[in-house]
């Protein structure tokens, strides 16, 4: 599942980026680098304002003013994804990477058909014939487990897991080396989430491509993803493979956020989730920023940041591991 | 089903309806920082002053006919003189007042009527909020000017009551569709349900929670009301349908027309009450820009930070 | 919660019997409706909190608006400590049930007024329904209320704007609105699933406090099984507008009696479960019930559907101890033969 390339297919490096408000530029990702290998699927999980959204938006190069790449690199099969021009990013996009977004009825265009939506995204990207993107189109349909007489369905005639899954189809359209996923599966009722979260897994198998899926459920990518990036108030606070982290999680705010889930099997415990709640951006903590938070808060804490400390594969951005 | 997860922050972007001081502070606040409004305002300001220190300012009596006709600007006459002897710049003065007070009087009769239907449609929805619909497009559609004219002949009082009634009568729909908009759009807001689920009175939650949320809306309405007041009323003096005895800038443009004032070569007495109507005109259009950029962020001017 | 399984019941506060709601679709001369809730049969009693648990279209927001009197049913009954809620009709009547049974909403960003400081809810609450308190004895209430929310110091939150509070705070605001009343049931309809994961668990721990504490009890409305277990002493399963299961918390959990249930119990992600999901082909998500007719519900998505499910529609049955499902093909675990229907005189099975 995990592929011996020994160049990473993804690589964040160091980046940065900003908010420009009227009261200064905000930080929403805070020196965070990350890679990605041919194939894995990695989970991003976080609860709302870590950045973990940005981030996503940035890798993607999507996002808009105000927000902009302050500082730092993303290397995607050697390319720099920074420094590159529109036009540049249009060879990539979609055909080497692709994105789908939180929901579908946001992103799908409510007056043309699922079919000749595909359609479009075939005649931007490739020289096809229409016989060919009639083909490849029901192929892609099939695919993600929709009927193809969809194709001449509007989006408002679909139901939500549909939606979704008309995006994934989209989203496969040039079968790309990594697709993009920001919570895809928020917007569904836990049913129709878990068939998605399946058909999903099933077509990453199937095709290879490597995942990069935002969410603030932990729960959800727990089965799914090989590694799991846990983000706080724009940074990466722990790293590691998935059953591992799970198994042993290491920084207090991964700690705390395990503790938030009541299970509906094993003993009823009492839980205490995390008191206090995430800083504000603008004038984020002193030092290690879930500090005000930590039950296990230093007084080196308040004034230093942590570096990332590795801990049996895992990286951890806590004093506590600084051995 | 959307169930979104809510930032437990405040969010990055800057909120659209708070305030420190509430409702109206909120609307001040956003008024001050916007150029545009300050302009707006200054102008606007400016004329309430001239028209509250006038009997100061004014070197002679607006109706004192003693002076010669038709006189070109001077020192002793800064804008000369009517074709009956009367200073036009002690006019100009004095009128303010009345022009004010009409821009003012049937802007605010116009917002109250487009709130009061506006919001009620919203409120009570159903069959009610249809037939109020109706009513609002009717008077939506009406040509106003001929309306305006054909009500304004036919009534034999000429007075300041009911020249304001005619202007409220054509301009209150315009807001009352806007109005309701809005309402309905808060209408689904769970506060609004909370309110009723804790007990309070129908008339209570219009009045004390739904028009608070809409102050933005609703002054920006009024500015808008007034502009039209300004220019309606200006339109109906110049063709006579005022009270020609009244002292405001449509009479004036009124009597100057009588006269012949720029065939008979003096123009001042055009300009000056005209440029008047659109200084106070474009002051509460400023305003009105301010509005929709302090609504939509997307509107603002971009301010080149480097 | 950590209590003993189970208790001797209080006295019932809100029975519903055959509670149903529909909405007519399109303009006022359409003939198509929609069944938002059909024929519930419910109780809540003193001292205990329900969970009713659903995906959308499940009909259990309609369910707490019509306990709370926001809407009117289109035929059934609601009892109110035996009383019809059809004969509260006064305002003054209204206003005091009203106060018995107040509503706590699902959006923090929307549910509190953004011109007015964080007090004015409370205080409008407090002036509406303890007329026997001053002014000064609403002010000290007030701040009382926000300490027996969580939310200290409380003369600080009272000057605040919603702006200036976090999503879990702006819920604290919400339930002190409700404690306000000095209610017996509250009504929270999906309290925390707007919030944050970690701030989730305190405003549970708040319901299961208020209850602990104050005696209240609540109808907990969620569409996540997991923190319905976690507060929650019985288990309402609800499904395209009707009620398919019901019984403690527990005994369900333990023994899903309705197909739906165990779809609903599999799919829950839970990191300590294996993976698994029966097939149910490609229809994922609850039907949109408009003018249905006789025959169960689920039947489309039922990997056990005989052929009486299409034709008739399944009642409640006791198939365990106080614990009961709507479905033909669910077998009873009972020692000897269980009542097809239920009565209203069965109480002391419950």
């Amino acid at each position: 599942m995990i592929a011996t390339a020994t160049r990473p297919l993804l690589e964040v490096k160091d980046l940065c980026v900003d908010y420009l408000t009227d009261r200064g530029a905000v930080r929403a990702v805070d020196h965070v680098s990350l890679e990605v290998r041919k194939g894995e699927f990695l989970g991003i999980v976080g609860e709302s304002g870590c950045g973990k959204s940005t981030l996503l938006f940035a890798i993607a190069r999507l996002l808009t003013p105000p927000a902009e790449i302050a500082s730092g690199d993303i290397w995607f099969e050697g390319n720099d994804l920074v420094s590159m021009t529109e036009s540049e990013l249009r060879h990539f996009r979609w055909k080497q990477y692709s994105v789908v977004m939180q929901s579908a009825m946001n992103a799908l265009n409510p007056v043309m058909s699922i079919g000749e939506q595909l359609r479009d995204a075939f005649d931007a990207h490739q020289r096809l014939t229409g016989r060919q993107v009639e083909k490849r189109s029901e192929e892609l349909m099939r695919i993600v487990g929709i009927d193809p007489v969809h194709l001449r369905s509007y989006p408002h005639q679909l139901s939500g897991g549909m939606r979704q899954r008309a995006m994934i189809a989209m989203a496969l359209a040039f079968t790309p080396e990594l697709v993009i996923m920001d919570e895809p599966t928020s917007a569904l009722d836990v049913v129709a989430q878990r068939s998605l979260m399946l058909k999903i897994k099933q077509l990453q198998r199937e095709f290879g491509f490597a995942t990069i899926f935002v969410t603030h459920d932990m729960s959800l990518v727990s089965h799914f993803s090989d590694r799991l990036a846990v983000m706080y108030a724009g940074q990466v606070v722990e790293v590691g493979e998935t059953r591992q982290v799970f198994a042993d999680p290491k920084h207090p705010y991964t700690v705390g956020l395990m503790r938030s889930f009541p299970s509906i099997t094993g003993a009823l415990q009492p839980l205490s989730g995390i008191p206090g709640s995430p800083p504000d951006l603008a004038r984020p903590p002193a030092g290690c920023r879930f500090h005000p938070r930590c039950p296990h808060v230093m007084p080196r804490c308040k004034v230093e940041e942590p570096d990332f400390y590795a801990r049996e594969a895992d990286l951890v951005r806590c004093f506590l591991f600084d051995a | 089903m959307a169930i979104r997860v809510v930032t437990d922050q405040a969010p990055i972007q800057a909120p659209t309806v708070t305030g420190r001081r509430g409702a109206l502070g909120s609307v001040a606040r956003g008024l001050t920082r916007n150029r545009k409004a300050l302009a707006g305002l200054g102008v606007f300001g400016l004329f309430v002053l001239v028209a509250i220190l006038a009997p100061v300012i004014a070197p002679y009596d607006p109706h004192a006919l003693q002076f010669d006709q038709m006189l070109q600007p001077s020192r002793a006459h800064l804008l000369g003189t009517t074709g009956t002897g009367q200073d036009i710049f002690s006019q100009l003065l004095f009128g303010t007042r009345e022009s004010l007070l009409i821009a003012l009087g049937a802007g605010l009769g116009a917002t109250l009527v487009s709130v009061i239907i506006g919001v009620s449609a919203a409120y009570m929805g159903g069959v009610p909020d249809h037939f109020l619909n109706l009513f609002t497009d009717f008077f939506l559609v009406l040509p106003t000017l001929p309306l305006m004219i054909i009500i304004g002949t036919y009534l034999n009082n000429r007075g300041l009551v009911v020249l304001i009634g005619v202007i409220v009568i054509t301009g209150w729909s315009y807001g009352a569709r806007q109005l309701r908009a809005q309402a309905l759009s808060l209408r689904n807001r769970e506060f609004l349900e909370a309110a009723r689920v804790r007990g309070e009175r129908s008339l209570y939650i219009i009045v004390f929670e739904i028009l608070p949320n809409m102050t933005s809306l609703i002054v920006a309405i009024f500015f808008g009301a007034a502009l039209y007041a300004v220019l309606a009323a200006a339109g109906l003096q110049f063709i006579g349908l005022g009270d020609p005895n009244s002292l405001s800038w449509g009479t004036m443009l009124y009597w100057a027309q009588a006269n012949g004032a720029l065939l008979a070569g003096s123009p001042v007495w055009v300009l000056a009450p005209g440029l008047c109507i659109a200084a106070l005109g474009g002051a509460f259009a400023l305003i009105n820009y301010a509005f929709d950029e302090i609504g939509n962020p997307a509107l603002r001017p971009v301010r080149r930070r480097k | 919660m950590l209590e003993l399984p189970v208790r001797p019941q209080g006295a019932e506060l809100i029975r519903t019997v055959g509670l149903t709601r529909h909405f007519r679709l399109g303009g006022f001369l359409s003939r198509r409706f929609l069944h938002a809730v059909d024929d519930i049969d419910l109780s809540i009693h003193e001292d205990e909190i329900v969970a009713l648990v659903g995906e959308s279209g499940s009909g259990k927001s309609t369910i707490a608006r019509l306990i709370a009197m926001v809407y009117k049913p289109t035929a059934g009954e609601i009892y109110h400590r035996g009383r019809p809620l059809a004969t509260v009709r006064s305002r003054r009547e209204v206003l005091e049930y009203r106060g018995h049974v107040p509503m706590v909403f699902q959006d923090p960003y929307g549910s509190l007024s953004p011109v007015y400081r964080v007090s004015h809810g409370i205080m409008r609450a407090l002036k509406l329904h303890r007329a026997d308190l001053s002014r000064r004895g609403r002010e000290e209430e007030a701040q009382r209320l926000l300490e027996a929310v969580g939310l200290v110091p409380a003369v600080d939150f009272l000057g605040k704007y919603p702006y200036q509070l976090s999503g879990g705070q702006r819920q604290r605001i919400g339930f002190a609105q409700a404690l306000a009343c000095r209610p017996e049931l509250i009504l929270a309809d999906e309290p925390v699933s707007m919030l944050d994961v970690s701030v989730r668990i305190g405003v549970l721990n708040l319901m299961a406090s208020l209850r602990r504490r104050e005696r209240i009890s609540f109808l907990y409305i969620t569409h996540d099984i997991a923190s319905a277990r976690y507060v929650a002493d019985r288990l309402v399963v609800m499904y395209a507008g009707q009620v398919a299961e019901s019984g403690p918390v527990e005994d369900v959990l333990a023994h899903p009696k309705h197909p739906y249930t165990q779809l609903l119990l599999s799919a829950v992600p839970d990191p300590r479960a294996p993976v698994s999901l029966p097939a149910t082909g490609e229809v994922q998500e609850p039907p949109r019930v408009i003018d249905p007719g006789e025959g169960c519900r689920f039947r489309a998505r039922c990997p056990y559907a005989i052929d009486e499910c299409s034709r008739v529609t399944p009642r409640l049955r006791l198939l365990r101890p106080a614990h009961d499902a709507a479905c033909h093909v669910a077998t009873s675990d009972l020692v000897a033969p269980a009542p097809t229907e239920r009565t209203d005189k069965d109480a002391s099975l419950r």
